[in-house]
């Protein structure tokens, strides 16, 4: 039975037919029809944020968190214009959402009315799909397609933008049950030959190596990949945005590569006879100088994404499909085997380089203290939400994860200011789980107003910040690729005690390596948010490190740690 | 080398603009681009010519697909096809050297389509390889003004390029 509604209450059951349940979003003048509407639909949680782009990060944090789709909605203009980088963010690290924008009425369209922005002809590069929504008939079947591309295929971001108009014209309202995009078709199963010929260089590969990226936590594949590993131990490596993907605590799992991974993975790349990429995509902060990586190898490529596979890395056999139907298939092709050699080779590098377990002995405050407290402390029984540069590389490397899903962060775009508002969505998400966000000192300032959501949604985030009072990770470049001219880096910040006590937060400063663990505890013993500033060192590198467009052969480290390297 | 590539395209607005955006964005080195109808309602028809290796050609119709409202993308360099451009060009004819413009037109099956006393328009449908030395010669005369449309492509003999098959929602 259909019924007659405005726009506005369309989009309202739109969000409920496609199980939606929250949203992040800021009103304005264009989308004011629908925040009207609104409150007619209690089954529709609003977090109010305080700047769009805090949306766009809380609905990708719920996001990356649930698998769901996240939405955020804004106002058109300047609302819609700050929901661009999250767009870009969630377009680089397959996230799906949905972003909802106002538009100034059709008749205004293309008259530079008062907050008119081309919104569509804006995101179109950093959107999945988007749509301009000027006929309330398109309304249910454009909600309909939106929700499906996002979360379908390689999940991304998709952008409707509706016209005033629209919320505020009426029409009768069913819901398609279906959607027709003959030119939009995902592959989801492998094709057989493929997987066949994978299963036979699996069988006979003496250094066989697994790259796991996001595409194995977006398809949930996290059993199967275990599977596969166990029958066949293959040790697994995993990317920036793969950590998780497999227990860091299992036999097999070696830990991340690239820029700031391991050198006993990174030499595991170059040493391999074939690599199997799963929902990778060979970033250049995976591959260095492409021309050095993994030379010896034969590689595997398994995407959804088929214009991923030799995109960088030219694949020996590519496999299109969805990670955990191929793996599922894979694990039927191939026959039980062992690489206990080859695992105990690059063992015994791990054991001499690298240690994870960094050991202090300096008698400063480092940042890896705070690292190696949080996860003896934590033991896996938390997410954490990062921001970007060192202090995220330190939370790749340092923490341990566990759990799927258990460690979220900016990893394509590198968006500074992300940790806060991701933390926002993440928490909303697991309400009952414990969830750090992790920041610096630079990022924790450019998204700091969220500390009002976190308080207005009663949120009992730990936050972290790890103040050296640099833009750290571009002094780290400074130091070692710009004659240490510290140019713009050096970075004086208020008080953030206060400022987290303004908001109601309360919070300790700790400026020693001894007072960390009391500190964690307390942050955890406390209900609701908690603000914990640990104020280290000032110069302390991210090692191992591949200098930028170097190959992953030349990785330098911890100057005073091991003696030099040089990996052949 | 180049590459000749035929889409199909759903009528949606914006269509043109984001495979536009798309070889903007990748770095793509296209030549040539036509779009226009095709037998199917609701459906256009895009030719393109791409310079480029394997690879990056690859990588073209990859990224193409990936745009929603595109349908059908396929590359008929290795096919046998037909390739076709319009030519329109304004050429300097004074009396004495007209009968010579006229000859050559007349080589390359062109038509003249208006005469004035100083000029002719000639309309030229050939391959574009054709197109291009025709047009070598008529810079001997002088071109006051030209327009080429670019190559559009259709493979011969009985298969065709066709959209995958969708519920008829006009209907």
């Amino acid at each position: 039975m259909s019924k007659t509604l405005n726009g506005a209450q369309i989009m309202c059951e739109a969000l409920i037919a496609e199980g939606v349940d929250v949203m992040f979003g800021y009103p304005g003048g264009a989308i004011m029809p629908f925040y009207h509407a609104l409150p007619e639909y209690p089954q529709l949680r609003h977090v109010l944020v305080r700047h769009e782009q805090a949306a766009g990060h809380a609905a990708e944090g719920y996001a990356r968190t649930s698998g769901k789709v996240g939405v955020c909605v804004a106002t058109s203009g300047p609302g819609a214009t700050n929901l661009v980088t999250a767009l870009a963010d969630a377009m680089m690290d397959s996230v799906p959402i949905v972003a909802i924008t106002g538009q100034v009425a059709s008749s205004m369209i293309g008259k530079d009315a008062f907050q008119e922005t081309d919104v569509t002809g804006i995101t179109q590069p950093i959107t999945k799909h988007n749509y301009l929504v000027t006929d309330i008939n398109d309304l249910p079947r454009v909600f309909k397609e939106a929700f499906h591309i996002a979360r379908t295929g390689r999940p991304g971001p998709v952008l409707i933008d509706v016209a005033k108009d629209v919320q505020q014209a009426r029409a009768e309202f069913a819901y398609p049950a279906e959607v027709d995009l003959p030119g939009y078709r995902p592959t989801y199963d492998g094709n057989s030959r493929q997987i066949r010929e994978a299963a036979a260089l699996i069988a006979t590969a003496e250094r066989p190596l697994l790259m796991a990226g996001r595409g194995v936590l977006i398809a949930n594949a996290h059993f199967e990949l275990r599977e596969l590993v166990e029958k066949t131990g293959i040790p697994v490596i995993t990317t920036l945005l793969g950590i998780s993907a497999i227990p860091e605590d299992h036999p097999l799992a070696l830990g991340m590569p690239g820029m700031h991974g391991w050198v006993h993975v990174n030499r595991a790349i170059q040493q391999c006879d074939l690599l199997i990429s799963v929902g990778a995509r060979f970033d250049d902060r995976v591959t260095g100088k492409l021309d050095t990586f993994a030379r010896h190898a034969k590689i595997i490529h398994i995407d959804i994404d088929p214009a991923e596979i030799s995109k960088n890395v030219y694949a020996d056999v590519p496999i299109v499909g969805d990670a955990r139907s191929v793996l599922s298939a894979l694990i039927a092709a191939v026959e039980p085997r062992d690489c206990a050699a080859w695992l105990q080779q690059v063992r015994e590098m791990q054991a001499t380089r690298s240690q994870k377990q960094y050991k202090n002995d300096s008698g400063l405050f480092r940042p890896h203290d705070v690292y190696a407290e949080l996860t003896r402390i934590v033991r896996g029984a938390a997410r954490f939400v990062t921001d970007v540069g060192q202090h995220q590389m330190w939370a790749a490397q340092l923490i341990d994860y566990l759990q799927p899903h258990s460690h979220i962060t900016s990893g394509g775009l590198g968006t500074m200011g992300f940790a806060l508002p991701a933390g926002v969505g993440v928490q909303i998400a697991c309400p009952d789980e414990e969830v750090w966000v992790i920041a610096g000192d630079g990022g924790w300032q450019m998204n700091i107003q969220e500390l009002a959501t976190v308080v207005q949604e009663g949120l009992p985030l730990k936050m972290a910040i790890i103040n050296n009072g640099f833009l750290g990770m571009v002094r780290q470049w400074q130091e070692l690729f710009h004659e240490r001219r510290y140019s713009a880096t050096p970075m004086w910040s208020p008080d953030f005690i206060k400022v987290a006590d303004a908001y109601g937060i309360p919070g300790l400063r700790i400026d020693s390596a001894a007072g960390v663990a009391a500190a964690i505890h307390t942050a955890r013993g406390t209900r609701g948010p908690f603000l914990l500033e640990f104020v280290v060192e000032r110069e302390v590198n991210v090692y191992p490190m591949v200098a930028p467009g170097a190959s992953i052969s030349e990785m330098f480290e911890e100057p005073a740690a091991t003696e030099p390297v040089a990996i052949k | 080398m180049k590459h000749t590539l035929v889409a199909l395209l759903r009528d949606q607005p914006g269509v043109l603009n984001r495979a536009v955006s798309l070889f903007r964005r990748r770095g793509f080195n296209i030549e040539s681009l036509t779009v226009g109808h095709s037998e199917q309602p609701g459906i256009s028809r895009m030719t393109l010519v791409v310079d480029g290796d394997n690879t990056s050609v690859e990588q073209v119709i990859k990224q193409l697909y990936k745009l929603i409202d595109v349908l059908k993308v396929s590359d008929v360099t290795a096919d046998a096809n037909v390739s076709r451009e319009l030519v329109l060009a304004k050429v300097f004819a004074p009396p004495a050297r007209r009968s010579d413009l006229m000859q050559i037109a007349d080589i390359f099956g062109a038509r003249v389509v208006d005469v004035t006393p100083d000029s002719l328009m000639v309309e030229l449908t050939s391959e574009p390889d054709a197109a291009d030395r025709f047009i070598d010669l008529l810079k001997s005369f002088g071109i006051r003004e030209m327009v080429r449309t670019g190559c559009v492509a259709m493979v011969r003999g009985s298969s065709t390029v066709s959209a995958p098959k969708s519920v008829d929602r006009a209907a």
